[in-house]
Formats: C-alpha cells, sequence, structure tokens
C-alpha cells in the first residue's frame, strides 16, 4: 500500500462536488483530510490518499483531468526560482 | 551555538526534535524552527553581533546551526541610502537593501548557507533542489564548496543559459520531461525516497530561517533600528515573513525598540495570487497558473501566501501587483537613479514602490526599505530591448558628432574647452 499528501483546491464551480468521496470510491482509495477550508469562493483540503501506487496515480489524474482541481504536493510549490 | 529547541507545526503547534522533517504527522501542516529566547537573550547583544563576521553568521546565535558553517560569505549586503530615487519617487527616506551583490548575486544564498550547514549536520551527503534560477545556483555553489553532491532539477524546456550558472559548480542537472507541476510532484517523492537534503522540501525550516538575516542587518544597519515600512517582493511569501520574524526576534532579544513595522508586498500581475487576495479583502489566496517574466517571483501556489496576507493585514502593510513593462521600467529606474541593476524581482519591487506611492499608501515621512533580492545579468532579457542601441559611428570626430546630434536633437552635449 501506498500513500501520497496532497493538497486539492478547488475552483468555484466545483466546490459543491464530493469530489474527495468520488476519488475514495472510483479508485478505491483511502481518503484522509488532515486540514480543509471550505468557503462560497475557495476551498482546499490538505489530505492522504492510500492505496494501491496505480491507483492513487489513477485517482490524482482523474481528479486533475477530468475535474479540474489543482493537486499539489503537500508542501505546496517546490520549484523556486 | 544554537538556541534551537524544537520544531513546531505552524497550524497545530504539535512539536518535533529537530530532524530534516518539514511536515507534521498530525495536520500535514508546515513545520518551523523554535528557538528558546530566554537562553538566547543572555548570550545575544549588540556587542557580540557587532563582533562577529561581515556575512549571516554574524547572527548565527539567532540561527539554528550548530557547527562550521557552509560559508561563501552571504549577506550583510549594502543598506543604502537612496536619495535620487527617493527624490524621483517622493520619499525622502528611502533605502535600498542591495542583495544583489551575494556571492551567487541572490538572497537565496542566506537561505542556502543555513540549509547546507545544516544537512552536513545532519549526515546529508548531497543538496539537492527543484529551480529554474537563484536557488539552483546558490545550492550548486554551496556545495561545491562543502564537496558535497549537488542535483538540480529544471523543467526540460528550461534555456540553456540558464543553467551555466548552476553547471558551472559541477552540479547534476536533471532536465525533467514535465510540467512545473510535474517537477514539483517528482521532488517531493524524491525527498521522501533518497537521503539527500532538498533544500526547500526537507529541511526547508531551516532553510527557510536564513531569510530572518535580512531583517536583522536592516534594523542593525538602520542603528539597531526597525524601519517604518519594509517592502518585499512576494513569491512564496517565505521572505517576507521571516524578515518579520528577523525584526520581532530583535525586539523580544531586547536589542531594539519595539515598533510596528508596516510590511508591503509586491507581486507581478502575471502571478499576484497574495496581491489578488489582499485586494479582495481576504486570507485565502487562489492558486493561479504564472504568466509573467519575472520567473523567480512565479510561484502560482505560494506555500507561505495565507501567513503573508495576516502579516500585511497586522502589519497594516498593503500590496501591489504590477505589470511586465512596468517592471522592466523599475529595473531601468532603479538602474539610472542607484546605480544599481536588479533582476526582474527588483523591478517588481521598485515598480511596486512607486505605484504605492502614487496611490498614497506609502507615507513621505516613512522610514522605507525596499528589499533587492537578486542582481540584474542574470535576467539580462528581459531589459534587452528596453535600452537603447549604441551609437553606431565611423572614426571621425564628424561622425561621432552627427550621431550625437541624432540621438539627442538640441539637448546633444556639447564640446567644453580645456580648462
Amino acid at each position: 500500500m501506498a500513500k501520497l499528501r496532497v493538497k486539492f483546491t478547488f475552483p468555484p464551480e466545483r466546490i459543491q462536488e464530493p469530489i474527495i468521496w468520488e476519488v475514495g470510491k472510483r479508485f478505491d482509495l483511502i481518503t484522509n483530510i488532515r486540514r480543509a477550508d471550505v468557503t462560497a469562493e475557495v476551498a482546499w483540503a490538505v489530505l492522504e490518499l492510500e492505496g494501491d501506487q496505480k491507483d492513487i496515480d489513477d485517482g490524482v489524474r482523474w481528479v486533475t483531468e477530468e475535474k479540474g482541481i489543482r493537486v499539489d504536493p503537500v508542501e505546496d510549490s517546490i520549484i523556486e526560482g | 551555538m544554537s538556541f534551537a529547541k524544537a520544531l513546531r507545526c505552524r497550524e497545530c503547534a504539535r512539536e518535533y526534535t529537530l530532524s530534516p522533517n518539514h511536515v507534521c504527522e498530525y495536520c500535514f501542516g508546515p513545520l518551523e524552527v523554535v528557538y528558546d529566547y530566554d537562553a538566547m537573550a543572555k548570550a545575544v547583544s549588540r556587542r557580540s553581533i557587532e563582533q562577529g563576521p561581515y556575512s549571516v553568521w554574524r547572527y548565527r546565535d539567532l540561527l539554528p546551526c550548530e557547527g562550521d558553517p557552509v560559508d561563501l560569505n552571504a549577506g550583510f549586503t549594502p543598506l543604502i541610502r537612496a536619495q535620487n530615487l527617493g527624490k524621483a519617487l517622493g520619499l525622502p527616506n528611502l533605502y535600498l537593501k542591495n542583495d544583489c551583490v551575494n556571492p551567487t548575486w541572490s538572497f537565496k544564498d542566506r537561505v542556502v548557507t543555513v540549509a547546507s550547514t545544516k544537512a552536513r549536520e545532519f549526515g546529508f551527503k548531497t543538496l539537492a533542489c527543484a529551480s529554474t534560477g537563484n536557488l539552483a545556483n546558490a545550492v550548486s555553489a554551496h556545495a561545491a564548496r562543502a564537496g558535497m553532491e549537488a542535483f538540480v532539477f529544471v523543467p526540460s524546456d528550461l534555456e540553456a543559459g540558464k543553467l551555466l550558472g548552476s553547471k558551472i559548480y559541477g552540479a547534476n542537472l536533471v532536465a525533467v520531461d514535465g510540467s512545473y507541476d510535474d517537477v514539483n510532484r517528482l521532488c517531493a517523492e524524491l525527498g521522501d525516497k533518497y537521503h539527500w537534503a532538498f533544500v526547500n522540501i526537507n529541511v526547508r525550516p531551516y532553510y527557510s530561517e536564513g531569510s530572518k538575516t535580512m531583517g536583522y542587518e536592516i534594523a542593525e544597519q538602520l542603528g539597531w533600528r526597525a524601519p517604518d515600512h519594509c517592502i518585499v517582493p512576494l513569491a512564496s511569501g517565505s521572505l517576507f515573513g521571516k524578515i518579520y520574524k528577523g525584526l520581532q526576534e530583535l525586539t523580544k532579544l531586547g536589542l531594539i525598540e519595539e515598533k510596528r513595522t508596516r510590511m508591503s508586498g509586491c507581486q507581478a500581475a502575471g502571478c499576484s495570487p497574495i496581491v489578488t487576495a489582499y485586494e479582495a479583502g481576504t486570507l485565502n489566496f487562489r492558486p493561479v497558473r504564472p504568466n509573467t517574466i519575472a520567473k523567480s517571483l512565479a510561484i502560482g501556489n505560494p506555500a507561505d501566501g495565507y501567513y503573508t496576507l495576516k502579516i500585511i493585514a497586522e502589519t497594516e502593510g498593503v500590496g501591489a501587483a504590477v505589470s511586465d513593462p512596468e517592471l522592466v521600467d523599475g529595473i531601468k529606474l532603479l538602474a539610472e537613479t542607484e546605480g544599481i541593476f536588479a533582476e526582474t524581482a527588483g523591478g517588481v519591487t521598485i515598480a511596486g514602490l512607486k505605484r504605492l506611492v502614487e496611490q498614497g499608501k506609502v507615507h513621505p515621512d516613512e522610514t522605507v526599505v525596499a528589499c533587492i533580492t537578486g542582481g540584474g545579468l542574470k535576467t539580462q532579457e528581459a531589459v534587452a530591448d528596453a535600452v537603447p542601441p549604441a551609437l553606431q559611428v565611423k572614426p571621425t570626430v564628424e561622425s561621432f558628432e552627427a550621431a550625437l546630434l541624432e540621438r539627442f536633437g538640441a539637448k546633444k552635449p556639447v564640446p567644453e574647452p580645456a580648462s
């Protein structure tokens, strides 16, 4: 079993969708939210994804490409100028 | 000796031992070094600092390192009274903190000298980072001085010229076939897998402490007093927050009098998540895809964005976001008034300061310090088309004078008789 710590940032039009529940269900992942802030304008969640590595990779790809959710490492932006 | 006593989560305040750790196990929040300030206050004085070297290491008692530093003489850069620029902007008490003159020509030498020193203390043999510019150069140079290996990760479409400033020190350059987000994700995974010191990942809490030295120096160089107003360019927001922490620490230690220094930040309009949130009156920023020539500030999801916004609010600071043409004008204005050639981040700072003065948000009676974080030779392409071409002349006085007339018209220089 692999784990990945990530930060999801939701665009306003996706804030009301149960994306975290759905990625867990679709890709057989345990989603463990550690911090989150959800308002009408901005929503983000810091969570851990646990499952097979392939399912984690596929799930992250689905969240970003199908749902347009920004997924960053929990450290936020690492690459610096 | 170091008075660092623990790592503490900035979100939930849980504490951890001093180790190469950067994420809270409970809430995944970022960790920060905390100190025994009571013990530190007994050991540190203005005199003890003034007797130290002319580098960041004069403040070693306030930094989290124990042994001999990996030292290229970073820091203790000039604080310049900017009389010409001040006159141009209407600020009679304007100073510039000129970090162009660091060993690898940017303030990143401050954070990397601390990170590499701590990495060596932890037993790491390799330094690493993900960077398109200044950080890569600083890491490569300090690794060379320390006799450590260096791995620098960049997107594969980065211009070759930008890589020379790292390769020349013998660093291993890894060109990743992917986006900036892909480089981020890869480095986060490698940081877990290899026993390498990724300076802004697993030793990040120590790395970021190096930026406090800019705040210390500003206060010491102003005669042991905090400025009324600091203007700082914003990328991740880490430098901004640590300058503020540095001023607060000096106050806590009794080395300067308490003063509320306004902390203001500037960004490029093409990557301004923090300033946009400030202008909207919220502490929650929305990440963006960067689109600006100010590459050193092009962080779309700033790790310290929330903390920066809190400090701006608490100190009654302000924010400004400037266009790419404006930042180029900022670079030129700084160079033409004060003889300092800054990179694009410096142009953002000066253009932002100009805007804030015009808006009445920076006051003429304030002692203002504008932080210039890196030298202009590294971002030459940003201004290459903004300066006039050379006068082309034949080797005759007539040809030269014709060229003068064409360039300057009635204002052309005239020969002066020998005295």
